[in-house]
């Protein structure tokens, strides 16, 4: 299973609509890399709007695209984390340090641009 | 009368399976949203960890009642069993942080604050049974 990576403009968006395995994860990390190195995208939003559950080895797998992007010059915003994901991640002790969020895909592009301008 | 699924985890898909299979039942007995996605986060964590040290093992998911004075009260029970090489220092597992895999080392202590009840008993050499208990409020 691959997960589509859109493009618009600038920017790369990804809808997460499937809770993710292992493998369509790091499948994930993988082609967001290489997208962001073919189109030169400054940045990209990831919504989690549809995951019901991230596990200690996803919320790693995604933690890492954010710094790999970051290496490579693109800023990631994550969007739409839903309540029982975000209290699961804080009950188990994960911290997603540096990680910008917003609450949906709209404000997830606006802090994006904010960030840009920067 | 209690409902038991057993899924065998020795690839990554099992991982999913045994998270489908105990969201569902979570569903079933009447959690909300955010323990069913406790329940899921905990059966995903052992379950990796199954298919990480040991290669192979089950997940048992179940329901279970207990009965007090004041009346009976119902949960999701989850049994993580392999015969893989056991845990040699348990205290050292239950740490915030410790990892041999690489990754956040938040899997089994986790696992103890997502759920209500905790249990490990591993022998070296022979295997790990953890269980853990979420109750209906």
């Amino acid at each position: 299973m691959r997960i589509p990576i859109l493009k618009l403009q600038q920017y790369l968006l990804i809808s997460v609509q499937v809770d993710l395995d292992d493998q369509t994860a790091l499948q994930f990390q993988e082609d967001l890399l290489n997208k962001i190195h073919q189109e030169g995208s400054a940045g990209v939003v990831i919504d989690l709007t549809s995951v019901e559950m991230i596990d200690s080895f996803i919320a790693k797998v995604l933690g890492d695209v954010v710094e790999m992007s970051n290496l490579m010059g693109a800023r990631v915003v994550m969007t739409g984390i839903q309540p029982a994901v975000a209290i699961t991640l804080i009950d188990m002790g994960i911290i997603l340090d540096d990680v910008p969020t917003a609450l949906d895909l709209e404000q997830g592009l606006e802090k994006l641009q904010q960030e840009l301008e920067e | 009368m209690s409902v038991q699924s057993s899924v065998e985890v020795h690839t990554e898909w099992g991982i999913v399976s045994a998270r489908q299979a105990g969201r569902n039942l979570a569903k079933e007995i009447g959690f909300g949203s955010v323990d069913q996605a406790r329940v899921t986060t905990a059966i995903s964590e052992l379950a990796r960890n199954i298919y990480l040290y040991a290669e192979k093992g089950e997940i048992i998911i179940e329901t279970i009642e207990q009965y007090h004075s004041s009346g009976a009260k119902k949960g999701i029970k989850i049994t993580a069993k392999d015969r893989g090489p056991g845990i040699k220092n348990i205290r050292e597992v239950m740490e915030d942080g410790f990892t041999t895999s690489g990754g956040l080392g938040a899997g089994l202590p986790g696992v103890k604050r997502l759920m209500d009840d905790f249990d490990i008993d591993s022998v070296v050499g022979e295997g790990t049974v953890i269980t853990a208990v979420k109750w209906l409020r």
